[in-house]
């Protein structure tokens, strides 16, 4: 055994995670590979797109055994269930658009996966995340850093990190590129070394998630209701709130003479508010279930840039404590589709100061 | 690192003097046993001596014994076969709650084809009361199919009775033997079974091969077509070494079985007393005494079966928490919930299946080892302590742990 310690690695059956093994291999960590299995037993279908269905089980194992490390399956359902799931499907009912890979991460992965973890006696845990994170000795604290590949960084799913989470955590991704990490998988390879990027919902097969929300809670909670434009004008009906998300064009079934977009739902009188694409923007948001890493608490006003959709520049903005502990964040220029439900995070260059979930833009 | 093999309930490794006859049988003797030349005459003789070795050990006739890929497979057969058979005479089968995946899904299948099935609850050791069983019998029912030896808690029911009371009412017994055969004394005579599945890789033989008893006369319709071998009831051309290895196999089986179960009774117990005294809040599922010679089952609570599969593997102790072919699914043991242990302690549930490779040296490091673990992985639970504080309860639910 290293004396660097033993991790355990979550492995998807993707390149990205079975290079990290590798890498760590290389390293000379003492390197645990483990699938987390999060479907329901019947919903186990040969999926492509979905990071753990059964076929990724087996891409994994094959991948653990080419490394010749240990490889387990560990069982996450009840808790994927509960923590993602049920999460997305509400959000959504309730006129909210979710992102489920956020609270896996908060939940699943660095939760639930680093606590057994742990209990196996494990040093660290490690994901095919592209970000850096260490320890910066300046600041006493673990630290998020952007990742070199910029088109592959995931810092706006990881801001959920505690400082206690972060010391058990490694993202050996960080510092390569997709295409350097693709050409490792070929070197080793790798029969996922071509295996196409994982983009859409995983428990979502077949990308469209109104399926799959109707097909869990019964098409009974779609309730249709009035579609109203900013003046207040009833100009027609939509099915059902879940339906919809803040920017959105297609499916909404109006013919105005001018491009409508959905501008706000409204789920305490079931309506939703429909305008021109000039009035999709806002200047201003306030975010709840703030984490911080860069410190503790935001204590006073501090200049970000802020992030409020995973494809979304950073956009210059001024954070400031808001009651309730929630932050108000002030955008220098309107930002389109400002949407409850989805994640903003604030950065200070390639360092990420932390994020919360938008509560409601004006 | 000491390496520690405690699963042979999952499979067991082929014992060389099998290895060398199978090795035989696919390199030289390695004709079709269908063929009239001599190379198929040789391969025949070898498949008819395994018929009479495994007849004998059950006291059954040579001609009563098809070969088949498996007990999966001898379930199926018996089951199926039977219902097909006798569908004009009745629609109803009894089976028990905790009998293996091979038998409940093969009864479930039978449901959805408009058979009716009585699944028969068991006691807190797994034990079947025989007043239950009588209560069950309707005039319709054809077919009552209860395993001897319960694969997860080791449970020995008692299939004499059970026999007795079919043969009474004149209903076909079907007993999965699977975890039994070569290891507790059978004879499908004296115990009134009709019809009895075994495998070989539990006994020291390759994967891949096991039989069905089928009682001489016993109509039974057959679920597989094309050929004639075994004599139609299962056409294909056979394993002819599995099915030599098999054979042996359970000759050696035979002669062995007192001296063996002995030894296995022993460490068992030792293990048992070792892991009830060292560990806390631990206790032993299944009948103490009506138990398979070699297994092992017991809950130690606060602890996921999971965690503590994967730190013994990385200590290189080989177990198991439920039966092999449903781990990886870690919904809670049927057994165990049909016993009426409540989901958190069947969860934390441990299977050790000891054979003929361990050794005394194996039980002291498991002695070792396992108390260890459990108290690092109760040490990270936040349920142990939750619980520690709030002075640990008894689930209101549990029969066992009162």
């Amino acid at each position: 055994m290293s004396n660097k310690g033993t991790v355990v690695v979550g492995m998807s059956g993707g390149v990205d995670s079975s290079v990290t093994a590798y890498l760590l291999k290389e390293q000379g960590y003492n390197v645990i590979g483990v699938t987390m299995q999060i479907w329901p037993i019947d919903q186990e279908t040969e999926n492509v797109g979905g990071c753990c269905s059964l076929s990724a089980v087996n891409d994994a194992r094959r991948v653990a055994d080419k490394l010749d490390i240990p490889f387990y399956v560990m069982n996450f359902r009840d808790l994927f269930e509960i923590e993602v799931i049920d999460y997305f499907t509400s959000e959504y009912l309730q006129g909210r658009t979710p992102n489920p890979c956020i609270a896996c991460n908060k939940k699943i992965k660095f939760e639930g996966f680093l606590n057994k973890a742990r209990a196996l006696g494990a040093d660290f845990i490690a994901t095919g995340h592209y970000a850096k994170l260490f320890y910066d000795k300046s600041r006493s604290r673990y630290v998020l850093k952007k990742a070199d590949d910029k088109t592959k960084d995931q810092t706006y799913a990881l801001y959920n990190f505690t400082q206690e989470q972060m010391a058990y955590t490694l993202l050996p991704l960080g510092n390569y590129t997709k295409p350097r990490i693709r050409k490792i998988a070929a070197q080793l390879e790798l029969r996922v070394a071509n295996k196409p990027d994982s983009q859409e919902i995983c428990f979502v097969t077949d990308n469209n998630y109104k399926n799959f929300i109707e097909n869990r809670v019964g098409v009974q909670k779609f309730k249709p209701g009035p579609i109203i434009d900013t003046k207040g004008n009833e100009v027609g009906t939509h099915k059902g709130l879940a339906n919809y998300t803040v920017g959105q064009r297609k499916g909404l079934g109006l013919a105005l003479g001018y491009p409508v977009y959905v501008v706000r739902i409204d789920t305490e009188n079931n309506v939703l508010i429909v305008g021109r694409d000039e009035e999709v923007f806002q200047k201003n948001l306030i975010s709840g279930e703030n984490n911080f890493i860069l410190f503790d608490d935001l204590q006073e006003e501090m200049e970000v840039e802020a992030k409020i959709r995973y494809s979304a520049h950073p956009a210059k903005a001024k954070i400031k404590p808001w009651e309730k502990g929630q932050i108000l964040v002030e955008f220098e220029e309107p930002q389109r589709a400002i949407t409850p439900g989805q994640a903003v995070v604030y950065y200070r260059g390639d360092y990420v100061v932390g994020g919360g979930t938008i509560m409601k833009g004006f | 690192m000491r390496r520690v093999y405690m699963d042979h309930s999952a499979t067991t490794p082929v014992r060389p003097e099998v290895a060398q006859v199978v090795t035989k049988y696919f390199t030289e003797t390695f004709g079709n046993a269908s063929s009239v030349h001599a190379f198929g005459r040789e391969a025949r003789k070898g498949v008819e001596t395994a018929r009479e070795q495994i007849a004998n050990l059950i006291k059954a006739k040579p001609e009563e014994i098809f070969f088949t890929s498996g007990g999966t497979e001898a379930d199926n057969m018996a089951i199926i076969g039977t219902a097909l058979a006798n569908k004009d005479k009745g629609k109803h089968i009894i089976t028990t709650q905790i009998e293996h995946h091979a038998v409940l899904d093969t009864c479930k299948y039978l449901e959805k084809q408009g058979f009716e099935v009585t699944y028969l609850p068991v006691d807190a050791e797994a034990m079947l009361d025989m007043e239950t069983l009588k209560k069950a019998i309707r005039k319709d029912t054809i077919l009552i199919t209860i395993m001897h030896v319960n694969n997860e808690v080791g449970t020995i029911l008692p299939i004499k009775e059970i026999g007795a009371i079919a043969k009474e009412n004149n209903i076909l017994f079907h007993v999965d033997a699977v975890q039994s055969f070569g290891k507790l004394p059978i004879d499908v005579n004296q115990m009134n079974i009709d019809m009895l599945s075994a495998s070989g890789h539990k006994i020291y033989a390759p994967k891949g091969i096991g039989c069905l008893f089928l009682r001489k006369g016993t109509k039974l319709s057959p679920i597989m077509f094309g050929g004639a071998q075994e004599r139609k009831r299962r056409p294909g051309t056979e394993n002819v070494p599995g099915i030599v290895g098999f054979g042996l196999a359970a000759e050696l089986a035979g002669k062995e079985m007192e001296e063996e179960n002995k030894r296995l009774t022993k460490l068992r117990d030792k293990l048992i007393d070792g892991i009830l005294e060292k560990i806390p809040e631990s206790q032993l599922n299944g009948h103490r005494t009506q138990r398979l010679p070699g297994n092992v089952n017991v809950s130690l609570r606060y602890i996921e079966g999971e965690s503590l599969l994967l730190m013994l593997d990385l200590k290189g102790i080989a177990a198991s928490s439920g039966s092999a072919c449903t781990s990886g699914s870690l919904d809670p043991s049927h057994v165990l919930m049909a016993m009426g242990i409540c989901h958190e302690i069947a969860h934390g549930s441990l299977r050790l299946t000891l054979g003929k490779i361990n050794t005394e040296e194996d039980i002291d490091y498991v002695l070792e080892v396992l108390p260890e673990i459990v108290e690092k992985l109760r040490e990270m639970s936040p349920l142990y302590n939750s619980i520690k504080l709030e002075r640990r309860e008894e689930c209101s639910k549990c029969t066992l742990t009162k």
